[in-house]
């Protein structure tokens, strides 16, 4: 399960085009992010190999497909996983012969995913007799991800799965991926054009446009380009990922630590020792020079300034600090700036105003 | 009114006939609707169109074609000869070739819509669940077109029993080999012989009446599948 995933493709649709060159690891979860039509589905089903691009696709050392050589593997001899975003699921099957689908055309030897397992981690066993027609899509996308899970693919492609549904119904699955995402070390790559799944989900982020990639890296560094046009939710911030610490019972507080310094949110009783995940949105995060003496603000990072970026009104300037291994956005005026004197390199204190717990 | 031997044989003979023309279609319709459902290729068009003609036609112009190509002289004719078969005209054998190609289209038509119906989905789904194209389109296609091809049936074996024209024309008005109910008929009519003709009318009004409750039945459970 190590290793990456170089996909080379190019692709002509009319007046489309597809033309990207990437590399992504071969663990975690990718999104691929961007509007509408950028091509990230596109991506994906040749990925799938349910669409056929020229170029090339390896994934983890195995040759998908290699045009030089003649090499295509079709869809149903590659080890994948994937969820549509419409479910598909078969109208005809009830849900177990729907989950068996894939199940029974797995050879026994490369099955590592149990159906106990599958219908616990989607909650689905209480749906085994029932018809497509008969559930809600939350369910039906539920069991979708079960039967892509039976196949036990090494590669699990996700295309929008939370698109066709409506905010409770997002609200009720998107646990169920995160659950996915921590108890199973399955590859995921997943199409996506809405920040909040970015936010919450993606180890790995996948920028694209027009049907090429513009940026791919890590969530945070991505995040914190002042190049790219990501927002999450309509505003500049970042993403970081640490542990939780230790709880204050009385203050219902809990810390995150993180390699820079530690961060107190809301507790939502996450267990010490587990991963956890924080939106920083850059409008939140304020930049003081020396300690500040009776503040409110509790959370406080030591950071450097690294560079500078315009933002939508002229007044104001984002602010890429480096805190630790990981990078965060600040919004400032440029007065404040020029009165700060604030330069590259400079070492601050970045004051976090506010910090949303994510998972 | 009983029916005679004569009366008997030929609702026999038809029936033979009906049911070896429904399945030959199957068996065949059913790739050539598939392909036309899944083609992007030049040629589908016009091979729909040659499909479809038979509804168009009159039935004794392509029987009279027929004739031609399978007489003694015709090309069919001489290969049929060449291979030891014999000639195809005024045989039974004769007669479920002329029947597959005047109900072709009223298999594939129906199969090929509900091929259509299917959508990429389905089937794209299966491919990711490791099933290959034989195995997607058995346990995919094949059962989510299971009511058109119940239609097709349907429409075939009851077309076939009813046909006329073209069965003058191929098959002739031979006793015990092509004489079918709907020939009897007529021989009955033209022989005044009111009685027997409307028993075997009858019959047949009563048949097709059947098959079409069926035919709406189907219909409509599949609407409620849904």
């Amino acid at each position: 399960m190590s290793g990456a995933i170089e996909a080379r493709l190019r692709q002509q649709l009319g007046t489309f085009e597809l033309s990207v060159d990437l590399q992504w690891p071969d663990s975690g979860v990718t999104v691929l992010f961007g509007p509408s039509g950028c091509g990230k589905t596109t991506l994906l089903r040749c990925v799938a190999g349910l669409q056929r691009a020229q170029g090339r696709l390896v994934v983890g050392g195995e040759t998908w497909q290699d045009d030089a050589q003649g090499v295509f593997v079709p869809p149903h001899r590659r080890p994948i996983g994937y969820v549509f975003q419409d479910a598909n699921l078969f109208p005809h099957l009830d849900v177990r012969r729907n989950l068996e689908f894939g199940l029974r055309r797995t050879p026994p030897a490369m099955r590592r995913i149990g159906w106990e397992q599958a219908l616990q981690l989607l909650g689905i066993g209480e749906l085994l007799g029932r018809l497509p027609g008969g559930l809600s899509g939350g369910e039906r996308q539920r069991v979708a991800m079960a039967r892509a899970l039976l196949c036990s693919p090494r590669l699990l492609l996700m295309d929008e799965p939370l698109a066709a549904l409506d905010a409770p119904r997002k609200k009720e699955i998107l646990p169920y991926l995160e659950r996915l995402h921590r108890e199973l070390t399955l590859p995921v790559l997943y199409v996506s054009h809405a920040a909040d799944e970015v936010a919450r989900l993606a180890d790995h982020l996948v920028v694209m446009a027009a049907g090429r990639a513009l940026a791919s890296g890590p969530i945070g560094a991505i995040l914190a380009r002042l190049d790219l046009p990501i927002r999450l939710g309509d505003e500049a911030g970042v993403v970081l990922q640490g542990k939780v610490g230790a709880r204050d019972d009385f203050w219902h507080l809990a810390r995150i630590e993180l390699d820079a310094g530690s961060l107190w949110v809301r507790d939502a009783g996450l267990a010490p020792g587990a991963a956890a995940r924080v939106r920083v949105l850059a409008r939140d995060v304020s930049i003081a020079c020396r300690e500040p003496v009776g503040s409110s603000i509790s959370n406080i990072l030591p950071a450097v300034v690294e560079d500078f970026g315009d933002d939508e009104h002229p007044a104001l300037v984002l602010v890429r600090l480096r805190c630790g291994s990981q990078s965060l956005l600040a919004r400032l005026t440029r007065r404040s700036r020029h009165e700060l004197e604030l330069v590259p390199g400079m070492a601050v204190l970045a004051q976090i105003k506010a910090v949303a717990l994510l998972s | 009114m009983t029916l005679t031997h004569d009366d008997w044989s030929a609702i026999r003979l038809s029936l033979q006939l009906a049911i070896l023309t429904t399945l030959l279609l199957l068996l065949l319709g059913t790739p050539l609707a598939w392909w036309l459902a899944r083609t992007g290729s030049r040629w589908k068009s016009p091979i729909a169109t040659l499909i479809a003609m038979p509804i168009v036609l009159p039935p004794t112009v392509l029987g009279f074609y027929l004739l031609l190509l399978l007489g003694a002289n015709g090309p069919l004719g001489r290969l049929t000869q060449a291979l030891g078969l014999g000639l195809l005209p005024f045989t039974f054998p004769g007669l479920l070739l002329a029947s597959m190609l005047y109900s072709l289209p009223f298999v594939v038509q129906p199969v090929q819509n509900a091929f259509e119906a299917i959508g990429a989905g389905p089937l794209d789904a299966a491919a990711t669940l490791r099933a290959g194209p034989w195995d997607r389109f058995v346990h995919v296609a094949l059962p989510l077109a299971r009511p058109g091809l119940l239609t097709g049936a349907v429409l075939v074996f009851a077309h076939t029993i009813g046909e006329f024209g073209i069965v003058l024309m191929i098959g002739g008005n031979i006793p015990e080999r092509t004489r079918v109910v709907s020939v009897l008929i007529y021989n009955h009519v033209e022989a005044l012989e009111y009685g027997p003709a409307q028993a075997l009318a009858a019959l047949l009004v009563g048949f097709t009446f059947v098959a079409l409750l069926a035919l709406h039945m189907l219909g409509r459970r599949k609407a409620t599948d849904r």
